[in-house]
């Protein structure tokens, strides 16, 4: 297990932001942490990438204690934070031989790892100009880039396509699934959206600092009760017959309209066509979401609780530091 | 994977990187050098031309020579105060978390910035102090040299000042605060524009807690060696060198502290 979290729990003052939490992620997979902004994700992050001490709790990444060996963890992980974290002021290039320098690599290597990784992101022809010029598309690739240039196990990813433009989500999206196998490397990441997370090879659905759900996106989309298969039909009176007596489920009608709820839509559609075949119009099937998911566990959509919260926690975290600092 | 170099070797790529990255903003940043340099000039040519007219003693060290290693310091001051601050930008715009998760130790980074603004404070020194011609000091090459180790010297405990300060805000509105309520301040009671020996009991106790009184007296003494009356040097020579030591050192381990893992 390249990542082992054992009863995490993170408090500022009476809020609870982590609340006994504990997961594992295995090496080489995409590790999804979902859930609505405010829920503890960032607050996760931060203590695995040790920003953050935990309140109490134990955290492993790649082997190492992130309370006792912080710097055996740093070596091991690359992160691209929420926000960006790029000198503005320097070009892109610059930006990655910074890194090339905070991490220790080899100085013959140095600028040949750089120029792949910005090939890599397809900033190449960009390197010399500053980053104050790209588009936000453009520093989160190059933000990924800089992430993977000192080799890390793990590479941390918080809402990474927050802000971007659709476009820039679908390219960004297609390039993070390539990661684990072009790369060797395990991808931790956090995000509010539904459909971003179905591509994680696993996922823990954290709501108000707990862990209320995890599982392979399949696995938490069956315990919602399974595929809907709706079917339209020259004669429903005796198609629901046959195919109540085929599959032993039982139809309903609605809108002269058939459905059903079966466990596994894909195959049982082949099945039941075997049959009833010929007096079939249209088959549609609905697959639960993990929007789903999540309203039946929390009885809320995901997105209802968007903005507000988030900077609830956020202002809090700031005032609470401040008076610490005092 | 990372390889296995000395740890030490690791440490200071991270301040060689970190002063580096300063370095090029500073060349970069053309406005920046401008005003910090007209600053000292406005203060040198115009407060101290017409205060001189005012002052004009019978013996000894003219005004106008007389607040020159105050000028110098001021030049340090604002250089090194501003360099050190910018951790309050990095910190807002984010740049921070990228050195603050980078596996190097946090001693590494405060030494680095601190270094930052050594470089830069000390560069910035060297122009002012080229003018000495024009004020019609006659230096040795001993004297320029010594000045330069003490404006580099000074310019680093200043900058671990700096470091120890911006920790302590998050954001740069409180940037105007720092301004009024110490840097100015820090000048006004460095011995910079007045003998510390002159002034009232009170205000001379705020100067011997000032790092920079020291800093400003000890060229003082490589700048006027021979004036012993009251445009004098307030302190010994020992005492101000190692007053910027001590207080180096301090600053750097209160700044180290600071850098751990908050919260």
């Amino acid at each position: 297990m390249i990542i082992k979290v054992e009863n995490l729990t993170k408090r500022f003052d009476s809020i609870t932001a982590v609340d006994d939490i504990s997961f594992e992620v295995e090496e080489g997979t995409i590790f999804g942490f979902l859930g609505p902004n405010g829920a503890g994700k960032t607050t996760t992050i931060n203590i695995l990438c040790t920003l953050l001490s935990p309140t109490s709790g134990r955290a492993f990444v790649a082997g190492h204690d992130c309370m006792k060996e912080p710097a055996d963890v740093r070596k091991a992980i690359g992160i691209v934070f929420q926000d960006t974290t790029l000198d503005k002021d320097l070009t892109a290039y610059e930006n990655l031989v910074f890194h090339t320098y905070l991490y220790n690599v080899p100085k013959d290597e140095m600028r040949g790892r750089v120029y792949d990784a910005l090939r890599f992101v397809d900033l190449y022809e960009r390197k010399d100009d500053l980053v104050k010029k790209f588009s936000g598309g453009m520093k989160r690739r190059l933000e990924v880039a800089r992430g993977l240039i000192h080799r890390p196990r793990v590479l941390f990813l918080d809402e990474p396509t927050l802000g971007l433009d659709p476009q820039s989500r679908a390219n960004l999206w297609e390039f993070i699934t390539k990661l684990p196998e072009k790369h060797y490397v395990t991808v931790f990441m956090t995000t509010h959206y539904m459909e971003e997370a179905e591509v994680c090879d696993k996922i823990a659905i954290i709501d108000r600092g707990k862990i209320i759900a995890m599982g392979t996106p399949d696995e938490l989309k069956r315990t919602v009760g399974g595929d809907v298969v709706y079917i339209k039909t020259t004669d429903n009176v005796n198609t629901k017959e046959e195919i109540e007596r085929l599959l032993g489920l039982a139809v309903s009608e609605k809108e002269d309209e058939l459905y059903l709820t079966c466990n596994m839509g894909d195959t049982c559609i082949p099945e039941m066509m075997r049959t009833i075949g010929e007096k079939v119009l249209s088959v549609r099937l609905q697959r639960p979401t993990l929007n789903d998911v999540f309203l039946k566990l929390t009885g809320k959509a995901i997105r209802e609780e968007e903005a507000p919260p988030e900077k609830g926690i956020k202002e809090y975290v700031r005032a609470y530091r401040r008076r610490k600092e005092k | 994977m990372v390889n296995n170099q000395s740890p030490n070797l690791v440490e200071f790529n991270a301040v060689y990187v970190i002063v580096a990255r300063e370095f090029k903003k500073f060349i970069r940043e053309r406005s920046r050098l401008f005003s910090t340099i007209a600053r000292p000039l406005l203060w040198l040519f115009i407060v101290g031309a017409g205060i001189s007219r005012l002052v004009s003693p019978d013996v000894g060290v003219p005004y106008i020579q007389f607040i020159f290693p105050g000028i110098l310091g001021m030049t340090i001051l604002f250089s090194s105060m501003f360099s050190s601050i910018s951790i309050i930008w990095d910190k807002e715009f984010g740049f921070m978390k990228e050195i603050l998760v980078a596996p190097v130790s946090r001693f590494s980074i405060v030494i680095g910035k601190a270094l930052s603004g050594t470089v830069v404070s000390t560069i910035q020194a060297v122009i002012i102090l080229a003018l000495f011609p024009f004020l019609g000091f006659k230096l040795g090459l001993f004297q320029i040299i010594g000045v330069i180790l003490i404006c580099a010297s000074i310019s680093f405990s200043i900058s671990a000042f700096g470091i120890v300060l911006a920790t302590f805000y998050e954001s740069y509105e409180s940037f105007s605060v720092i301004m009024n309520f110490i840097i100015m301040p820090m000048f006004f009671l460095s011995g910079a524009m007045y003998p510390v020996k002159l002034l009232p009991e009170i205000l001379k106790v705020a100067s011997k807690i000032n790092p920079l009184t020291y800093g400003v007296d000890a060229m003082k003494h490589i700048l006027f060696p021979f004036e012993k009356g009251k445009m004098s040097p307030d302190f010994p020579f020992i005492i101000d060198i190692s007053v910027i030591i001590i207080t180096s050192i301090i600053f750097v381990l209160i700044a180290g502290k600071a850098f751990e893992r908050k919260g």
